[in-house]
C-alpha cells in the first residue's frame, strides 16, 4: 500500500530524529557531560519507526536498554528525552531514570529496561489487558538477539500463546548480544523467528534496515494480532548496530571495515532516501528540509537540557511511597 | 461480623473486589486449575482454595490460569498494572520469589520512582509463606526479610482473618505494588471478620493485641499467636506485655513500637526469618537509635537459627521460635540487671 507524501515525510523525520538525537549523544558523552551508561540504537531506526508508525497511544510497547529509538518512535517528547539523559529535573522521569529507564505510560511507552529480557513478560501483561478490553489494541515487546536467550523471553512467549495475549514479539537481530556474536550465542538454527514459531506463534521476517520492509511486514502482523482471539505473533528483523554495545565500547569484535561497510550499504536512512527519491515520491530538497529541521530540533533539545534546572538532594526522597 | 477462616477471608475479599471493580483480575498457577485436563476448569481453584469459584463467577478473561512461569506471572502482573488493570497475582509459595525476583525487585518495585513518579503500578503479589507444615527448605521460608528491604514495595503480613480482609482490600485498591504474605499455617484459623465491603485497614498501622507495661513484644504472622500465649501466661504472674502485631513490615509503624518501649523500656522482637539482616535486627536497631534513653535492657530478637528450614518434625520444631523460647527471651529482658 502506497504511503502518502505526509506519511513518508513523517516516517523519515522520525528516523532522522532518532539518528541525530543519538549522533549528538555520542559526541556529548565523549565530553563527559552526560553521566552513566548509554546504549545507542543508531542503525536500527527503521525497526522502531516501521513498527510504531502503525500504533496509537492505546497500543503499548515495552522496550530494552537500547531504548531511545523506541521511546522517540512511540511519541516521547524529544526535549523531555534529552533532558532525562542529561539528568535534568525537566527530564521525562525527572532525572531519576536516565537512558535505560525512560517511560511515558500516557503515550503507551511502558518503559525502557535495564535488564535484558525483562520486557517481554511485561508486554504479555499489557497484551492480556488488550485482549480483555477487546478493542483491537496490542502490546509490543521489543527484544534483541541477546534477550532471545533469556528464560524470561521463553516464559513470556509461552504465556502469551497460552493466554492468547494480543502481544507481538519484535526481535531486532543486530548480530551482537553485548560483545558476543549471534552466531555463537544463539545455539540452534541461527533463527530467532523459528524459536517463536516453536512456541506456537505465527511468525514473520523482514529486513530491519529497510523501512518499507518493516512497515509492510508489520501491517500484516498487526492485521493478524488485532483480530480478537488470534493471540500473539512474532517477527524478526535483521538489522545493524552502528555503535558499540555501550558508549565507550572499543568494539574489538568487529571485522575489518565492518562499520564502514554497514554504514555504506545497510543504513536505513540512506536507503529510505534513495528509495523515495528514486521512485519520485519525495525530492532531495524535501528530505534536506527535514534534515535541517531535525538538526535544529536536536540543537534546541540539547540547549534546553543544558539550561534546565538540576534535581536537588531533596528530590532523592520523592516519588516513592515511603523513604527514609 | 461473620466467622470465617483466614483462607476464606482471602477468597471472599478478592471476590468482593472483583465484583466492585471490573479492572481487578486474578492470575497464577492453578488459580483455576484443571485446565487442559479431563476434570476440566475449576478442578482445583488454587492450591490454598483462595480462588475457588472465581473462574465460574468472573470467567477466564479475569481469572487467568498461567503456566508454571513465575517471572512471566509477575511480569504479566506488571504489564496489566501499567495498562489500567488491578492484577492480583498468586506465586503459590513465597519461596518462588527466587524465580521471579527480577520482576519484583527491578521492575514493579521501581517503576514509580524510576519513571519520575508518574507511573502507578497497582499490582498485588500474593504468596504463602512460613514453616509449620514440614515442607522443608524450599517450601517453608519467610520472604519478608528480603522484600522489606526493597524500596517501593509495600509488604503486608496479616495474622488474623479480619486483618486479611482489611489489609487485602487496602492492597487491591492501592496504587503501589503490594506483596501480600499469607502464613500457610494460619489458612485454617477462624476469626470474626467485619461484613462491611469497604472495611479497610491502612498500611503502617500496627495492632495492639495485648496490653501491658513491662515488656514490648513485636511480631506478626504465625508467631504472633505464640507471643499472645506468652503474654497471657505472664499476665497471670502479674507481668504485663504489650504485644504489637505489625501487620505491615513496609511501611512499618515505628510510632507504635517507640510509644510502647517508652513505657516498658524492654523489647523482644519475634521474627520467623533467620537472624542476620532480619526484621528483628531492624527493629532492635531502630529502637536502639530512637529510644535508647527509654531502654532498661538490651533489645532482643527471637529468630530461627541461621540455617535453611529443616524437614523432620523434630528438626522443624527445634528450628522455629516456640512459646518457651519466646517466654525465655521475655524473662531475660525482664531480669536484665
Amino acid at each position: 500500500m502506497q504511503l502518502s507524501r505526509e506519511e513518508l515525510l513523517r516516517a523519515y523525520r522520525q528516523m532522522k530524529v532518532i539518528r541525530e538525537f543519538e549522533e549528538r549523544l555520542h559526541i556529548d558523552i565523549q565530553t563527559g557531560e552526560i553521566a552513566g551508561f548509554t546504549h545507542l540504537y543508531c542503525g536500527q531506526e527503521a525497526v522502531a519507526v516501521g513498527v510504531c508508525e502503525h500504533l496509537s497511544t492505546e497500543d503499548k510497547i515495552v522496550s530494552t536498554h537500547r531504548g531511545h529509538g523506541h521511546c522517540l518512535a512511540k511519541g516521547c517528547d524529544v526535549n523531555g528525552m534529552m533532558a532525562e539523559i542529561w539528568g535534568s529535573r525537566d527530564g521525562l522521569c525527572k532525572g531519576k531514570g536516565g537512558s535505560m529507564h525512560i517511560a511515558d505510560v500516557d503515550k503507551g511507552m511502558l518503559g525502557a529496561n535495564g535488564i535484558v529480557g525483562a520486557g517481554a513478560p511485561i508486554a504479555v501483561g499489557a497484551g492480556i489487558a488488550a485482549k480483555i478490553d477487546a478493542k483491537g489494541h496490542v502490546a509490543i515487546a521489543f527484544s534483541g538477539d541477546g534477550a532471545c536467550n533469556q528464560g524470561t523471553t521463553f516464559e513470556a512467549m509461552n504465556m502469551a500463546v497460552v493466554t492468547k495475549a494480543a502481544c507481538i514479539f519484535v526481535f531486532e537481530n543486530n548480530h551482537y548480544s553485548e560483545h558476543t556474536g549471534f552466531e555463537y550465542a544463539v545455539g540452534t538454527q541461527k533463527d530467532i523467528a523459528s524459536r517463536a514459531e516453536a512456541f506456537g506463534m505465527k511468525v514473520w521476517r523482514g529486513d530491519g534496515t529497510d523501512f518499507f520492509s518493516v512497515f509492510e511486514t508489520m501491517r500484516e502482523v498487526l492485521d493478524y494480532v488485532r483480530v480478537p482471539g488470534n493471540g500473539p505473533a512474532a517477527v524478526e528483523f535483521d538489522t545493524e548496530r552502528f555503535f558499540g554495545h555501550f558508549e565507550g565500547d572499543p568494539q574489538r569484535y568487529r571485522g575489518p571495515g565492518e562499520l564502514d561497510r554497514i554504514r555504506e550499504t545497510r543504513d536505513c536512512i540512506k536507503k529510505f532516501r534513495a528509495s523515495v527519491t528514486g521512485a519520485g515520491l519525495l525530492t532531495d530538497a524535501d528530505i534536506d528540509a527535514v534534515d535541517a529541521d531535525v538538526m535544529e530540533a536536536i540543537e534546541t533539545a540539547v540547549a534546553k537540557a543544558k539550561a534546565a534546572p538540576r534535581p536537588t538532594p531533596e528530590d532523592v526522597l520523592e516519588d516513592v511511597y515511603i523513604s527514609y | 461480623m461473620a466467622r470465617m477462616m483466614y483462607r476464606e477471608a482471602v477468597l471472599s475479599t478478592i471476590a468482593e473486589e472483583m465484583e466492585r471493580d471490573p479492572n481487578v483480575v486474578v492470575l497464577g498457577e492453578d488459580v483455576v486449575g484443571g485446565n487442559g485436563t479431563a476434570g476440566g476448569p475449576e478442578a482445583i481453584g488454587g492450591i490454598w482454595s483462595t480462588s475457588a469459584g472465581l473462574y465460574g463467577k468472573f470467567g477466564g478473561d479475569r481469572v487467568i490460569d498461567t503456566p508454571i512461569s513465575e517471572s512471566a506471572i509477575v511480569g504479566a502482573a506488571a504489564g496489566l498494572a501499567l495498562s489500567g488493570k488491578r492484577p492480583v497475582a498468586e506465586l503459590m509459595f513465597a519461596d518462588f520469589i527466587g524465580v521471579s525476583l527480577d520482576q519484583i525487585w527491578n521492575q514493579i518495585a521501581k517503576f514509580r520512582y524510576m519513571f519520575g513518579g508518574k507511573t502507578k503500578c497497582p499490582a498485588v503479589i500474593r504468596m504463602a509463606w512460613g514453616a509449620g507444615y514440614n515442607a522443608a527448605a524450599q517450601h517453608s521460608q519467610a520472604a519478608h526479610q528480603i522484600l522489606t528491604g526493597m524500596p517501593g514495595l509495600k509488604v503486608v503480613m496479616p495474622s488474623t482473618p479480619a486483618d486479611v480482609k482489611g489489609l487485602l482490600r487496602t492492597a487491591i485498591r492501592d496504587d503501589d505494588p503490594v506483596i501480600f504474605l499469607e502464613h500457610k499455617a494460619l489458612y485454617g484459623v477462624k476469626g470474626e471478620v467485619p461484613d462491611d465491603k469497604d472495611f479497610m485497614i491502612p498500611f503502617g498501622h500496627a495492632r495492639l493485641s495485648r496490653a501491658g507495661n513491662d515488656v514490648t513484644i513485636v511480631s506478626t504472622g504465625l508467631l504472633l499467636g505464640f507471643c499472645e500465649a506468652v503474654a497471657d501466661k505472664l499476665a497471670a504472674e502479674g507481668i504485663g506485655c504489650d504485644v504489637i502485631d505489625l501487620r505491615t513490615t513496609s511501611p512499618i509503624d515505628e510510632e507504635a513500637i517507640l510509644d510502647s518501649v517508652e513505657v516498658t523500656g524492654r523489647l523482644v522482637v519475634v521474627d520467623e526469618a533467620p537472624p542476620r539482616c532480619s526484621l528483628a535486627n531492624d527493629i532492635c536497631a531502630m529502637v536502639a537509635e530512637k529510644a535508647f534513653a527509654s531502654l532498661k535492657a538490651p533489645p532482643l530478637g527471637v529468630n530461627p537459627p541461621h540455617t535453611p528450614v529443616p524437614f523432620a518434625r523434630e528438626l522443624e520444631t527445634a528450628y522455629l521460635p516456640s512459646i518457651p523460647k519466646i517466654e525465655a527471651a521475655v524473662r531475660k529482658v525482664l531480669s536484665y540487671r
